[in-house]
């Protein structure tokens, strides 16, 4: 961690942030256009290209576009919160970047100062990270509930459920970076990834990281809050204007968020990919930016990629993934790195001793893949138990049929007026 | 006396059932919250929803994400068409006719120049029969496509949608050479086709049918190979061979269910007899009943589809060249009587029940549309289902809402 955090002049702090708001609302006009551009690939179109050179003005001519349309409060909706509502989501979104390390020290041009490429950095850096996204949930939550919609209603519950179980999946991925980078500051955590990115040593982590970001981010195959086809819009159905713009926004500086941090955490930051790195200047000077935003931009491809080729999980599906499958696999990958650590430095093990050791993990993870297979067995017991839930409403003959459940409903909604008359 | 019944008044949406995950207390569990008193939610898919094509209407009683009730609510979109038809001749109803499904045009203009040719006891050229059995195909060959493509996107593929269009536009490029029209082709008339093919055309439909073949395969690996799909499609929304009878379900979703009913085989029309004796013509049938299955029927449906268009060309190849339609007298009137004829139409079995009192309009044409009987098994299918496989159920249910609402 440099000594400078924290003893900065005060000019020094504020270019750097606004250069990061800067970046991050020029990195998803271009990431908006970037997705159609490629989704239009993989689906025989063009994509935008008439507006700038190759279209990119086109995401700025939408959102000036946006900006302009008519603002709709609905008439159900609670104002205060449904106003607030955007902007919960969107502050969080870009606080979160504070702690994001873009390069090593640099020269300011022009000047004699020297300052990290980073606004900020903590000793829970990544902690830091993961609190203030989490707050963006409530943004989602509140602007689902605050609609007055149904759709919007739903949106927001399965939303809320989504993002918050798979933070606990994400979150564990964490603690095995922490045990090798020996901290939760993100600038060490790059340092701690000179000689190896944890990419290799940490894979199954990695994997799940990427899996639980994608969750994270309501992208698909995962994008169940805002699941046209059912939902509408989820919880931004009521949203117009730059209200909604300021979801879109947030939206998409999440996915730069949750990619950077991946990269950070396991794809060596802004260290030099592999035949760049054996040139001295490429870990100097501004040029790490480059590389910073390449391996962030391959991360948005990801993205666009599962959302061009994949169907959207249903919600069960979904959260029978994170539950059964994604956590446990964590909790186990996370013990198992605890484990490994220890012995290394306690016994001080040579190398034949560590081979063994990695026999024995190998073997662990074909336990860990076999998995799968009891995922299945856990489908066909669900089909069971669906089967028997169908048989425990026989199917009466229409007419009767009919009756029963016009019955059932008229009750009901007669409790239910009682109920508000009462209020 | 429900709330919707009372006009103005708001659905009222209470509460949110017994929660997103725990269903206890409806299989009968114990467990903690199944004592807690819950309401339940109505949700009004529709009339204007994407998930609807156009405006059906579902009334879903929630509980949770569960849907406890479904009433499907059709009628937004009738036209009055068997009423237009009673004050049109019988060459102008065929312009009605083709529209109230739209993506199986050619196929209901057969339909209703059929009764009228029943009734009339018109012989139609054999070069024309050969044709229409063709562009029959292709047009089921159309609709198929566009379900194959618009059903993934319900449930969240985006991107086959566009393969299937692109396939869509190579057999349309040929449909609108030959009858200028992309949509409603009007391409039928009492007693055969509007005119001749164009030359050279025949070539080139062998060279649609064969690219769209050689590019199916890459619909099928994009959809029924993933995961996720499979996981969304099987065993959701089961319907069931009694049910199937029960209402009338046809077409390629009473085919997955199992019912094995094909007028192009059971009742031969046009030039199925011989195609069928050929063997070219198979009856694609699954057992499953799931949407999964209705799915497969569909893709196999366009293979079968496509080979019989095949078929079509060869015969067409060797036929002499003749007339592909009759002189009509400048009056057109149907004899004093009825007939009902039925066609195998993309979605399931259209009827015509066409009466005459001997005027130069029908006293009665009644349709029978496929859409409609199959919708109207909704509520039994989507009964237990989540709120998300409403839509993979829905979807798989291959309607279109002008054919329901006439």
């Amino acid at each position: 961690m440099s000594d400078l955090f924290g003893t900065e002049s005060w000019w020094v702090v504020i270019v750097k942030a606004v250069l990061i708001f800067v970046v991050l609302v020029v990195y998803t006009l271009f990431n908006i256009w970037f997705e159609r551009r490629v989704v239009a690939k993989m689906q025989h179109r063009v994509g935008p290209n008439v507006h700038g050179p190759f279209g990119l003005l086109q995401s700025l001519a939408d959102g000036v576009k946006l900006a302009l349309k008519e603002d709709i409060i609905p008439t159900a909706a609670d104002k205060v919160v449904y106003v607030l509502a955007p902007i919960i989501a969107t502050i969080p979104a870009f606080m979160a970047w504070a702690v994001i390390p873009f390069g090593p020290e640099v020269k300011i041009p022009f000047t004699d100062t020297v300052t990290p490429l980073q606004l900020t950095d903590l000793p829970v850096g990544v902690i830091y990270v993961l609190a203030v996204t989490s707050i963006g949930i409530y943004g989602i939550v509140l602007a689902g509930w605050s609609s007055g919609s149904t759709y919007a209603l739903l949106g927001g519950m399965r939303s809320s459920a989504q993002m918050i179980s798979y933070e606990i999946a994400m979150g564990l991925t964490f603690v095995s970076v922490f045990l090798y980078a020996g901290s939760m500051s993100t600038a060490a955590i790059v340092e701690a990834q000179e000689g190896m990115w944890f990419f290799i040593p940490l894979f199954p982590a990695f994997v799940i990281y990427v899996i639980a970001m994608v969750g994270e981010t309501n992208r698909a195959p995962f994008d169940l809050p805002e699941a046209e086809g059912e939902l509408v819009g989820g919880f931004h159905t009521e949203y117009s204007s730059l209200k909604f713009a300021l979801f879109f926004l947030a939206e998409y500086v999440n996915m730069v968020t949750v990619s950077a941090l991946a990269t950070t955490l396991f794809l060596g930051g802004w260290r030099a990919p592999y035949p760049i790195a054996f040139w001295d200047g490429a870990n100097e000077g501004y040029w790490p930016v480059l590389w910073f935003l390449g391996k962030t931009l391959a991360f948005i491809f990801l993205f666009i990629w599962l959302r061009g080729t994949l169907p959207r999980m249903r919600y069960d599906q979904f959260m029978k993934f994170g539950w059964k499958w994604l956590i446990p696999a964590a909790l186990a990958w996370t013990v198992l790195v605890m484990i490994v650590r220890k012995v290394q430095s306690d016994l001080t093990l040579d190398r034949q001793t560590l081979l063994i050791v990695a026999a024995c993990v190998a073997v662990v993870l074909l336990l860990v893949s076999l998995i799968p297979e009891s995922k299945k067995a856990d489908e066909v017991e669900d089909e069971v138990e669906f089967d028997a839930f169908a048989g425990g409403f026989p199917v009466p003959p229409m007419p009767g049929r009919q009756t029963s459940t016009d019955r059932t409903d008229q009750t009901e909604t007669t409790a239910t007026s009682t109920t508000s008359r009462e209020e | 006396m429900t709330d919707a019944d009372v006009p103005g008044a708001r659905e009222v949406v209470v509460g949110v059932g017994a929660g997103a995950a725990g269903f206890d207390h409806e299989r009968g569990g114990g467990g903690p919250g199944s004592s807690i008193a819950t309401t339940d939610m109505v949700l009004n898919v529709g009339p204007q929803h994407p998930a609807t094509h156009g405006v059906l209407r579902l009334r879903l009683t929630l509980d949770g994400e569960r849907v406890v009730a479904c009433e499907p609510i059709v009628g937004y979109m009738h036209r009055g068409v068997e009423k237009l038809f009673e004050v049109r001749d019988y060459r102008q109803i065929i312009v009605l006719a083709n529209r109230h499904d739209w993506l199986s045009a050619f196929s209901s203009e057969l339909g209703v120049v059929m009764a009228v040719e029943h009734m009339l006891g018109m012989e139609v050229p054999e070069r024309a029969v050969w044709l229409r059995t063709m562009l029959a195909e292709l047009n089921r060959v159309l609709n198929h496509l566009m379900f194959l493509g618009s059903y993934p996107l319900e449930i969240g593929a985006i991107t086959p949608m566009f393969y299937a269009f692109r396939e869509r536009e190579t057999i349309q490029e040929v449909m609108e050479e030959v009858s200028g029209g992309r949509m409603h082709y009007m391409f039928n008339r009492v007693g055969g086709l509007k005119e001749d093919v164009p030359a050279g055309w025949t070539g080139r439909v062998r060279a649609a049918v064969a690219a769209v073949r050689s590019r199916m395969p890459q619909i099928e690996d994009l959809v029924l190979g993933n995961e996720i799909f499979r996981a969304r499609t099987r065993g959701i929304g089961y319907l069931s061979p009694e049910l199937v009878h029960a209402y009338g379900v046809s077409g390629p979703i009473a085919r997955a269910s199992g019912v094995d009913l094909d007028l192009r085989r059971d009742e031969p029309y046009l030039a199925y007899g011989t195609l069928a004796d050929e063997g070219v013509l198979e009856v694609v049938t699954r057992t499953e009943g799931d949407s999964y299955a209705r799915y497969c029927c569909l893709v196999d449906q366009v293979r079968v589809s496509l080979a019989l268009v095949d078929a079509c060309l060869a015969h067409l190849e060797d036929l002499p060249p003749g007339p592909v339609g009759v002189r009509l007298p400048k009056i057109v009137k149907a004899p004093e009587g009825s007939t009902y004829v039925w066609t195998e139409n993309p979605l399931g079995l259209n009827g015509y029940y066409l009466v005459s009192r001997g005027e130069k309009t029908p006293w009665r044409l009644k349709l029978r549309s496929a859409s409609f009987n199959n919708v109207a098994v909704l509520p039994h299918v989507l009964t237990g289902c989540v709120v998300a496989d409403m839509v993979a159920v829905l979807g798989s249910m291959f309607f279109v809402v002008g054919d329901i609402d006439k």
